[in-house]
């Protein structure tokens, strides 16, 4: 019970403005990194800026963990694009190169199909059931560049 | 102000901040680099040539495929992801690119490399176009960086003709 009291007390004499000041604050940190993350969205065009690598498909390229940026511009697809996207219905996204794009005369519109550069063999597999290729509006973004892996490290490397 | 906890915490951001600074000089240092790769394709022969029940041609051929990929190579290169892509235009399609082989170059002593090989993936088109068609062999190179931009680039090895009869 005196500990309670305590903490009462404690929580009591607190300057109100003082803990009104650092919840304004913290909320200010947040919505900064808010606007951070939507404005990058708007700059680089695609609705996840940054990703991360999931999966090992794309080794020795991207490793596990890896830091990727997107970029998404109007500029059609072409084969050897590192692209992000979603198959229908999964929430995942997946990142593979692209190994066969057709594109068609009249609407512009591209069937694109994908792969992991480890995987043996192409995407079929992960698309929808029934679903041959890819189009435009499966894609979220185009890897520009990617950031420094800290896992693999010469820890790991045992050739040095 | 002066405690372990503030001094961490500036010790932590400066050095994640120079690491980025790092890092962007580092891919900043890609771009003295002028590649001067080299290429050359032959088809040795087409293995088959015919119409699948789908009804879209199918194409198997044997390719000679060597290159010179070595001035790709700074000290900032992971890997050179390379690939052949057979191009060509049909009535329906504006451009087909159909990747026919990929190789992932790890070092620059593996960058210069001569192989015969069919190819890596089928050579498929959508429709009935092939029969006679010219299409280019253009070899695509993507270089991984260890950080920093990617960058990619093509030779165009134009010429190639298939057969104006199913074998």
């Amino acid at each position: 019970m005196g500990w309670i009291g305590e903490q009462i007390d404690s929580i009591k004499s607190l300057n109100f403005r003082q803990v009104l000041t650092q919840a304004v604050s913290l909320g200010m940190i947040v919505t900064s990194a808010l606007i951070i993350w939507k404005g990058l969205m708007c700059i680089t065009g695609s609705e996840s800026p940054v990703v991360v690598v999931l999966s090992g498909s794309m080794e020795p390229g991207f490793k596990r963990g890896d830091i990727l940026f997107l970029h998404m511009s109007k500029d059609p697809i072409r084969a050897g694009e590192i692209v992000v996207f979603n198959v229908d219905g999964r929430e995942i996204p997946i990142v593979h190169r692209v190994i066969k794009v057709h594109e068609h005369q009249d609407t512009g519109e591209v069937d694109v199909l994908t792969k992991g550069d480890n995987n043996f063999g192409d995407d079929r597999l992960l698309y929808a059931h029934g679903q041959l290729w890819l189009h435009r509006h499966h894609i979220m973004g185009r890897a520009v560049g990617q950031g420094l892996n800290m896992r693999e490290k010469k820890f790991r490397d045992n050739k040095c | 102000m002066h405690s372990l906890g503030y001094r961490v915490n500036a010790l932590l951001a400066f050095a994640v901040t120079i690491l980025a600074l790092i890092c962007g000089i580092a891919s900043f240092s890609d771009n003295f680099n002028s590649p001067s790769p080299s290429a050359e394709v032959q088809v040795l022969n087409i293995n088959r040539f015919r119409k699948k029940l789908t009804g879209d041609d199918e194409v198997s051929l044997t390719l000679n495929i060597s290159a010179n990929l070595e001035s790709l190579f700074t000290w900032n290169t992971k890997q050179v992801f390379v690939f052949l892509a057979a191009e060509y235009e049909t009535p329906n399609n504006a451009l087909n690119q159909v990747s026919l082989w990929d190789s992932i170059i790890p070092s620059k002593e593996r960058a210069r490399f001569s192989i015969e090989t069919t190819n890596k993936y089928r050579f498929i088109d959508q429709g009935s176009n092939l029969r006679g068609k010219d299409f280019n062999l253009t070899m695509h190179w993507h270089v991984m960086p260890k950080t920093g931009k990617m960058f990619a680039d093509n030779l165009v090895i134009s010429g190639f003709r298939l057969p104006e009869a199913y074998r």
